[in-house]
């Protein structure tokens, strides 16, 4: 059974399509990425799924409830981390934690218990007295993470969930993530690092321009669109753009990895340089263009 | 219009009130300062200074006037500047709407659930001057045990002002305009300081239509003795004015927060 599915979702703001005929889906169990540059439409997704904004054409359904009509019962069955930081930054851990409890409908027997498995969670419980603006930046993440699982949902919508943060703390929070899936928890989590798609995530949609342009494991994907191997090739301009042409007459697919040329899907011959395993980073690249829009 | 009520469930409207009862016990202290400090002051320098030369006005002592008039400043001042700034901050900068709506409330509910709660903070406040004005020599009355729920009515009435208004605003700046050309002369000619009967008579027409006017009215018959036929109407106006502003907050609040 599927814990979300879009079909053909379509969302419009004035001349621009944010999300444009898009089909998503999320198996119960499993974590799904969300994968792509900035406007994209990621986050136009996300908001779609919380009914914070209405599709124009499609159908969202999520634990069997259909949007936007019965979107509050899903709500009540699904946890939120947004991707810009909302705590009340003026009460403690505990009483935003409290908060929630309540806004997600924790009866009062269950309440205590409730907040302190988030505390755990959160590893945040000899902070409870702690004001929010008196935590780390990784604190406030991992407390609001803690916040949108209060209520032990079924999903768990993820957007951007360790953008802006110190290579440390998101590994902390992977940790965390990861936990979750192992416990059978259903996640979707939009994301533009690669590195963090291709560690958590079971299958991986790529977005651009509104669409889904992929969607698959990880390591599928990779194979898929950029073979097994990719040659780095380092030099002056001149030579990168030689390189570029000689690989796509040969049928290549190429992509500018900064100083260098990559040159994907070799096998056997191809020109000199650093071999190296493909990864996720040359699909993303290769489907949503290499210019930034 | 029913159907819609009937939505407004009981466990969507205590989370948006437990939030905000919760961030209301960390700045109680300075709420409740400034909602006695201010009708102290104004009651000190009206009271004393147009107490000097006015004994004397409708009929009242003009401190209990001004007394029982100012009542429905501290309303408006608890419930329309809270709710028009609070609002704008919690939508725009603070995103706490965002957290909100993505649990199990509706734009509905969160709106009504805060205009309930800035109407019993009016309520309570509002009686701050006569509190103060009892200091001073008001004499108590049984029919000021009604003020609280008028302060309450109007209260919630002016919560959904701030927030229709909030929610129609791009900046913060914008709020200057609603606050010099609708607040502060609804505010002045509403019998508060001076009766309404002085001023030209287009202007006491234009009272008829200020909430505050029927509120001052009100609270001053509520502590000096009830005229009936005339309150149906000032309440019956003020009921009014807290049902339109509130569905049109719902309505502008959906359009500002919903996509």
């Amino acid at each position: 059974m599927s814990a979300l599915t879009l079909r053909g979702v379509v969302k419009r703001f004035g001349a621009l399509t944010a999300v444009d005929h898009l089909d998503l889906d999320v198996p119960e169990g499993t974590c799904v990425g969300l994968l792509g540059p900035n406007g994209a439409g990621k986050s136009t997704t996300m908001r779609m799924l919380t009914a914070q904004a209405i599709p124009d054409e499609g159908s969202i359904e999520i634990l069997g409830f259909k949007l936007p009509k019965e979107s509050k019962a899903a709500r009540a069955q699904c946890g939120v981390v947004p991707q810009l930081d909302n705590l009340d930054i003026t009460l403690t851990v505990e009483q935003n934690l409290l908060v929630f409890a309540y806004l997600y409908r924790i009866d009062r027997a269950h309440r205590k218990a409730a907040i302190e498995r988030a505390l755990e969670i959160a590893n945040l419980s000899d902070r409870r007295d702690t004001k929010v603006d008196k935590l780390s930046g990784g604190m406030r993440r991992r407390l609001l993470i803690a916040r949108g699982l209060v209520h032990q949902p079924r999903l768990v919508l993820l957007d951007e969930p360790t953008v802006g943060l110190d290579p440390q703390v998101r590994q902390e929070l992977w940790a965390l993530i990861d936990r979750l899936r192992s416990e059978g928890t259903s996640i979707l989590m939009s994301t533009h690092y690669i590195e963090e798609a291709e560690r958590l995530c079971d299958t991986v949609t790529i977005m651009s321009h509104g669409k889904a342009v992929a969607s698959g494991p990880p390591r599928q994907l990779v194979t898929e669109h950029a073979g097994a191997e990719a040659i780095e090739v380092y030099g002056p301009p001149a030579k990168l753009a030689e390189v570029e042409r000689s690989s796509r007459e040969a049928g290549l697919k190429t992509r500018r990895t900064g100083t260098s040329v990559s040159v994907l899907g070799v096998n056997g011959d191809g020109p000199d340089g650093e071999r190296r395993p493909t990864n996720l980073e040359d699909v993303f690249v290769l489907l949503t263009g290499e210019e930034i829009a | 219009m029913n159907q819609r009520i009937g939505r407004l469930e009981r466990p969507a409207l205590m989370g948006v009130l437990v939030r905000e009862i919760i961030n209301f016990s960390s700045f109680w202290r300075s709420s409740t300062f400034s909602a006695t400090v201010e009708p102290t002051v104004y009651l000190l320098a009206f009271g004393f200074g147009f107490g000097a030369l006015v004994s004397e006005v409708g009929g009242f002592d003009y401190i209990d006037y001004i007394g029982t008039g100012t009542v429905a400043t501290a309303v408006l001042f608890s419930s329309a500047f809270p709710s028009m700034f609070g609002t704008f901050v919690k939508y725009k900068f603070q995103r706490t709407y965002d957290a909100i709506l993505a649990a199990p409330v509706d734009t509905e509910e969160l709106v009504t659930a805060e205009a309930l709660w800035i109407g019993i903070r009016a309520g309570t406040y509002g009686c701050a001057p006569m509190l103060v004005a009892m200091v001073f020599g008001l004499d108590p009355s049984w029919g000021m045990l009604v003020v609280p729920f008028l302060g309450f009515i109007a209260g919630f009435g002016w919560a959904g002002f701030g927030m229709a208004v909030a929610a129609r605003m791009n900046s913060i700046d914008n709020f200057s305009y609603v606050i010099s050309a609708v607040l502060t002369p609804l505010f002045l000619v509403a019998g508060t300081f001076f009766p309404i009967d002085g001023l030209p008579d287009w202007a006491q027409v234009a009272a008829q239509a200020n909430p505050l006017y029927h509120l001052v009215e009100l609270v001053r018959h509520a502590v000096f003795g009830f005229e009936p036929g005339a309150d149906v109407i000032h309440l019956a106006f003020l009921v009014a004015f807290g049902l339109l502003t509130w569905r049109l907050a719902i309505t502008w609040m959906q359009k500002r927060l919903v996509d």
